[in-house]
């Protein structure tokens, strides 16, 4: 998957968990929590939703890196260069 | 051919869970959409539990739900609200939710009003209790910062709180009012935490409901449930949980029929999942809550605002102090809380009047009645409570098409709730965990109330029991998340 897929899984992912929300205006670089108010449980989804879909397990230590667009993307990007988009 | 087709289901569930109320339903769908395989027993045939509905001569009735609280309008992306739409995945316009015209606290000399709008509760306290404004002010604030994961004052008296702040006992008494009646599973006092959880929920944020009644978020709850492939069993009641002592092995039904799960996850009630365990409970059992209801439910051939009730709640008090206690006689009527689900927002009107009033009962005393007694007693006491109503909201009676009555022995035979307790016993399971490793608790017992609340009570309880890898896993991993994000 190129980073471009994976913006379009999280972003499909925040789309499922937040259905009410318009996501086209998501900055990529602005913590998530900031711009749709998420909170813990949310982000808890994220992992869970990454692992459920694409089996990505992500050690509680990495949650952090899941602030943004911009880090979340580029953290998922090794851990999924090699997996199809479904 | 019960017993004798008693057996052994091969398919193992990830979890049980007992009960189809609003906690089960919601754990229920927390676990199937992460792939878990769940079963949700519910022994009858309606689902619903404390929030339910039923027909009766071409009529249908809610029962428990007066209005849903913690209402939040569209797009309002924090509360309690708005969190359990995203864990549930659900549109906010799914539960097609309807604001209150509004409603009122009336104790003798005295009426505070309030809608959805807390501003305009706070003017009404300043207006009617001037001397006590910087007193609210400083209470409001105490109540917004409540932080419901990690406060110290969780467990504090309420009343030595408020009480602290506010002098003149008429108010303290008129905001506990409706807390109490919404949620006190307590007499006359409630924790610091369930007080701030509340009075956010109903003065801060506060009520709406469904045009259909709450059987528009039950439904649109099990089929979520159903279509994410999870089993609900109607008329499968729970007879006992077989044990080994530290873990619980096998769910047995009222047919026999034997289930196994890795865990087990009831909202029957604390008391009442003690005693599906048998003689393996704890050395000091819980005890069964006090407090329950008598409600009278009058259905009217008109607009009940036509007669001069035009609020969707009042709660009244006609002594001079409050008192929230389980009465020594059948009912108390000197308070209780009057609802007509018709003073809602609505784009089109009901299809009839409703005003139903609800005051507190003592469970023994309605219990230890015979039928003819029973029945003599329901009448007399559904009388008086329509008589005290007409003093509150306007005189109805000659628009009266029919009526029927709940006592705390229907609330029980319905609900299971030992006592007809609805608000449960007064020691809440807040981690829901158990003696069993693999036994938890969501519901009333685990301490949130409310239909929101019961909802979240199953989502909080899914995410730290039951979608961790291990069962006797009890670190909650959102707490993870809270300290790095």
């Amino acid at each position: 998957m190129t980073s471009g897929e994976i913006k379009e899984v999280v972003l499909d992912i925040l789309e499922g968990i937040a259905p009410d929300e318009d996501l086209s205006g998501i900055v990529d670089d602005v913590p998530l929590r900031e711009q749709l108010e998420l909170d813990s449980m949310d982000f808890l989804d994220i992992v869970m939703e990454l692992r459920k879909r694409y089996r990505v397990q992500i050690p509680e230590d990495d949650y952090v890196e899941l602030a943004t667009m911009q880090s979340t993307v580029d953290y998922l990007a090794p851990l999924m260069k090699d997996l199809q988009k479904v | 051919m019960a017993a004798a087709d008693a057996r052994l289901e091969t398919v193992m569930y990830d979890t049980i869970i007992i009960g189809a109320g609003m906690s089960g339903l919601a754990a229920g769908i927390r676990l199937a959409h992460f792939d878990r395989r769940v079963c949700i027993l519910e022994r009858h045939t309606a689902i619903g539990g404390l929030n339910s509905y039923y027909r009766l001569d071409g009529r249908n009735y809610d029962v428990g739900l007066h209005a849903v609280t913690n209402f939040t309008p569209k797009g309002t992306r924090t509360g309690p609200l708005a969190r359990l739409l995203r864990q549930l995945r659900i549109r906010w316009d799914d539960f097609a939710l309807v604001p209150q015209l509004g409603s009122k606290i009336a104790f003798p000399g005295v009426a505070l009003k309030f809608n959805n709008h807390f501003e305009y509760f706070r003017s009404e306290v300043e207006r009617h209790f001037p001397r006590e404004k910087d007193g609210f002010q400083r209470l409001t604030e105490t109540v917004v910062d409540y932080d419901d994961l990690s406060e110290e004052t969780a467990a504090i008296s309420a009343r030595a709180i408020v009480e602290h702040v506010i002098k003149d006992r008429l108010l303290v008494d008129m905001l506990f009012c409706p807390l109490m009646f919404y949620g006190g599973s307590r007499e006359n006092d409630m924790d610091f935490g369930q007080f701030s959880i509340m009075f956010r929920s109903i003065f801060m944020e506060g009520f709406a409901r469904p045009w259909a009644g709450v059987r528009v978020i039950l439904k649109h709850l099990v089929r979520r449930f159903k279509a994410l492939g999870g089993d609900l069993r109607l008329r499968a009641g729970v007879q006992r949980i077989e044990t080994d002592g530290d873990r619980a092995t096998q769910v047995v039904l009222d047919d026999g029929t034997t289930l196994e799960a890795d865990r087990v996850l009831s909202s029957a009630g604390l008391v009442e999942t003690m005693r599906l365990c048998g003689s393996q409970v704890p050395p000091s059992p819980p005890k069964t809550g006090k407090l329950s209801f008598v409600e009278s439910i009058n259905v009217l051939d008109c607009e009940p605002r036509e007669v001069g009730c035009d609020q969707a709640i009042v709660f009244f008090n006609d002594e001079s102090q409050f008192h929230y206690r389980k009465p020594d006689d059948l009912v108390d009527l000197r308070s209780g809380v009057i609802c007509s689900p018709n003073n809602f927002a609505y784009s089109e009107p009901l299809a009839e009047g409703l005003v139903r009033t609800t005051a507190l009962a003592n469970y023994d005393r309605w219990r230890a009645l015979d039928d003819d007694a029973y029945r003599q007693a329901k009448q007399e006491c559904h009388a008086r409570m329509v008589e005290i109503a007409t003093r509150h909201v306007g005189d109805f009676r000659d628009r009266v098409v029919a009526t029927d009555t709940f006592t705390p022995t229907t609330i029980e035979r319905y609900t299971g709730h030992a006592g007809g307790a609805v608000y449960g016993t007064s020691r809440k399971r807040f981690d829901g965990v158990t003696h069993l490793k693999n036994l938890f608790l969501c519901g009333t017992d685990q301490g949130f109330v409310g239909i929101v609340g019961a909802m979240f009570s199953g989502i909080a309880m899914a995410n730290r029991h039951l979608l961790s890898g291990t069962s006797d896993s009890t670190q909650p991993a959102e707490l993870a998340v809270q300290d790095v994000l």
